[in-house]
């Protein structure tokens, strides 16, 4: 055998695979990663101290940007918290009507995870756009409803910004009735392919216990065969009203994580399907003040983000801007469990794992 | 078999002329093909993507490819300060001359060709091999990492799937019993496709192989290596790799639709217009492949050559030599048929034989 030397290999922060601008310093053996050290921070834009600064509602806005990818899923933990530190109760339909939204954009957002994995694994953009395809069908609808396709701003405490309006539930059951063709054509194509089934079983297993402990969550959590999901665990909303699986994988592979997320991707189907059945008639507003000043005191809210269980952490010292605000980023602490399944691996695999986490920058580093 | 003048080198001068006109003539073929391929390669990607591809610059987008090379030409020429400067020019070079010389032997038009040699097959051979130096030291001078590591895997993919190569091209040798390629045309009563699939197949893949296209494309790995080999590379030179890629490309469907859709011949149509239509349709299946399949791993590809091509092309080999030496006047319609049963009967079972992944894995119930 040759002596080889190691070499320090960069991936990023300006690499088409890294999802943003993340930055992996790896130590490579040839083709072979053996350490590797992630770097984040290049898109930090002091998110939770601008927050300090700002009133509660206009808060909401910047909780869009945390991941810009399923900006509604990010309202949702912020006006939960506020509404518990104020005792602010919803209006039935508005929560029919942010969990037709938040699942309609978890839809979107899987689409597009799933569609950036195919073209981390060097399937030319063909299965990225007609991910694409769909997710704009859903951005169409979001348009309907917020006037926005991709920062929404839709979530208010006290219910939501907008009612449907009278086009939208003709367009979402259009939508509803199609898409699981779609979704089984593309689920064909994709997971029976010999080159896909070869690039990813087995690449970038994460056991259950190491997944626990890393305190991952969402579909890389599952993946490994936890059936662990906020939406069950500790429900929010009208999730307790409505009827979903929990889909698991079995080894905690790569390709066990592109199930997962085919398969929520249908479970959301049906819990939108369901929703729009028990939809009640009324307002989607309560009453807010308009200088709103929520008593002093904590609350800490979740919800099932795409990328995990998103939290929002919220202080309050009786002003009409929040002490101090922290979101638990489900993608941040994904990553911790990164090196665990990248060390060891190709060069090739290693990118298709870090796909297969999902991550979204913006949420990263905040 | 229709006659056709041949155009002969009995230029009114000597050979030097017929050397300039018809060298010239297949540069300016060249080019033009690989503009057409470019544009057919961006439309017809963009139908299977579910987009529209380039369509502004001019009629269906037929200028595109003038300009991208018109912005491409004037773009800055940069070369890394700690590049190596000799090599650095030298590559696009090393790696565009090859493939040029490979056309000088192949009959475009009865009796159109630069050189009748009636070693062709091993010309060809030995050329096309060159133009991996070219682009392996494109990789290694830019001195950049991502450009090294693809350098390393060209050379490993062209070691592997060279002998495939030549061993499909040997059983074709066998078939017509000289190594000139206008004896090799004219042998082609039948396409040696229907006499020879397996060797087809072999032959075919190892191409793309060679050229790295999809699914062997590791060499660029646009989602890993960031482009590669020519990573560092801008303006006029990044130009020349491009050109040579897509010349890459026109080779290979030249020597695919030479050795085995029978080249110039054809009914009706004059004999380049037969050639072009054959160039044509093996592109548009090396495209087909491309917006289809994922990328392999390196072992993978490496793997997919000595494990698999390797023991069919030498299967092939040996029943063709059989074949030829006891068979010798057996009917090419009583031996296609059977070969393409027997070609579809090993292909099915190969692919029964070896499922890719790892084993106790159960799939994910949806």
């Amino acid at each position: 055998m040759l002596k080889t030397e190691p070499f320090i290999l960069n991936i990023g922060p300006q690499h088409p695979s890294t999802h943003g601008v993340f930055r992996l310093r790896a130590t490579m053996d040839g083709e072979i990663m053996t350490d590797v050290e992630p770097v984040f921070g290049y898109l930090h834009r002091g998110l939770e101290k601008l927050m300090e600064g700002r009133t509660y509602k206009e808060n909401i806005p910047l909780t869009d940007r945390l991941d810009y990818v399923s900006a509604i899923n990010n309202n949702w933990p912020y006006v939960l918290a506020l509404e518990e530190l104020a005792g602010i109760s919803v209006p039935a339909r508005a929560e029919y009507i942010r969990v037709i939204m938040g699942e309609l954009q978890r839809i979107a957002s899987h689409l597009l995870a799933i569609g950036s994995l195919m073209n981390d694994m060097g399937a030319f953009y063909t299965p990225f756009m007609y991910m694409f395809r769909e997710r704009e069908k859903i951005l169409d609808l979001f348009s309907m409803v917020t006037g926005q396709r991709l920062l929404y701003n839709f979530m208010r405490f006290g219910g939501v910004s907008h009612d449907f309006p009278a086009e939208f539930l003709p367009a979402l059951d259009k939508l509803l009735r199609t898409l699981p063709g779609f979704l089984d054509e593309y689920d064909a194509l994709l997971a029976e392919n010999e080159v896909l089934l070869g690039r990813t079983k087995g690449v970038g297993r994460l056991s259950a216990e190491m997944a626990i402990n890393a305190s991952v969550s969402g579909p890389v959590l599952r993946g490994s065969g936890v059936r662990w999901d906020i939406r069950k665990a500790s429900p929010y909303s009208v999730y307790d009203h409505l009827e979903f699986d929990i889909p698991v994988g079995t080894i905690g592979d790569t390709y066990d994580r592109y199930r997962v997320r085919m398969a929520e991707m249908r479970e959301s189907i049906h819990l939108i399907r369901q929703a729009t059945q028990q939809l009640p008639a009324g307002k989607t507003m309560n009453n807010v003040p308009l200088r709103f000043r929520p008593p002093r005191g904590e609350a800490y809210a979740q919800v099932e983000a795409p990328r995990g269980a998103l939290g929002c952490y919220l202080v309050s010292d009786g002003s009409e801007t929040p002490y101090r605000c922290h979101f638990r980023a489900p993608a941040f602490l994904n990553l911790s469990a990164l090196k665990e399944m990248l060390i060891g691996q190709k060069l090739s695999d290693a990118i298709i794992i870090f796909g297969s986490i999902d991550i979204s920058m913006g949420e990263v580093d905040r | 078999m229709p006659t056709y003048p041949a155009i002969s080198p009995d230029w009114p001068g000597n050979l030097w002329l017929h050397a300039l006109v018809i060298g010239v003539f297949l540069i300016a073929f060249l080019m033009v093909t690989v503009m057409t391929y470019i544009w057919i390669e961006r439309r017809g990607l963009g139908r299977f993507q579910a987009r529209l591809g380039p369509n502004r610059a001019g009629p269906l987008g037929l200028l595109q490819a003038f300009a991208d090379m018109i912005k491409i030409l004037t773009k800055e020429d940069i070369i890394p300060s700690r590049a190596d400067r000799l090599l650095f020019w030298l590559a696009p070079v090393a790696a565009f001359v090859p493939v040029v010389m490979v056309l000088a032997v192949i009959p475009l038009w009865p009796g159109l060709q630069l050189a009748d040699l009636n070693t062709g097959v091993l010309y060809i051979l030995a050329v096309s091999g060159i133009g991996t130096i070219g682009i392996f030291l494109s990789g290694y001078a830019g001195n950049n990492k991502y450009g090294l590591i693809g350098a390393m895997r060209e050379t490993a993919q062209l070691m592997s799937y060279e002998l495939p190569l030549m061993l499909a091209l040997l059983s074709v040798v066998i078939l017509t019993g000289s190594l000139s390629i206008t004896e090799l045309v004219a042998a082609q009563d039948v396409p040696f496709i229907l006499v020879q699939p397996l060797g087809f197949v072999v032959f075919f893949l190892a191409t793309l192989a060679e050229i790295n296209r999809s699914p062997f494309d590791l060499v660029e790995a646009d989602s890993e290596l960031a482009s590669g080999f020519n990573i560092e590379y801008s303006g006029m030179k990044f130009a020349l790799l491009y050109v040579v890629e897509y010349s890459e490309a026109v080779v290979a469907s030249v020597l695919v639709a030479t050795f085995f859709l029978g080249g110039w011949r054809g009914p009706l149509l004059p004999p380049v217009v037969w050639l072009l239509l054959k160039m044509v349709l093996v592109f548009f299946v090396i495209i087909w492949i491309r917006a289809t399949l994922p990328r392999l791993r390196i072992d993978q590809a490496l793997g997919f050559a000595w494990k698999y091509l390797l023991p069919i092309a030498l299967f092939n080999l040996v029943t063709t030599a059989l074949t030829a030496v006891f068979l010798p006047n057996l009917s090419v319609w009583v031996v296609a048929p059977i070969n393409i049963l027997l070609a579809a009967a090993a292909m099915v079972l190969g692919a029964r034989q070896f499922k890719p992944g790892h084993a106790n894995y159960e799939r994910l119930e949806p």
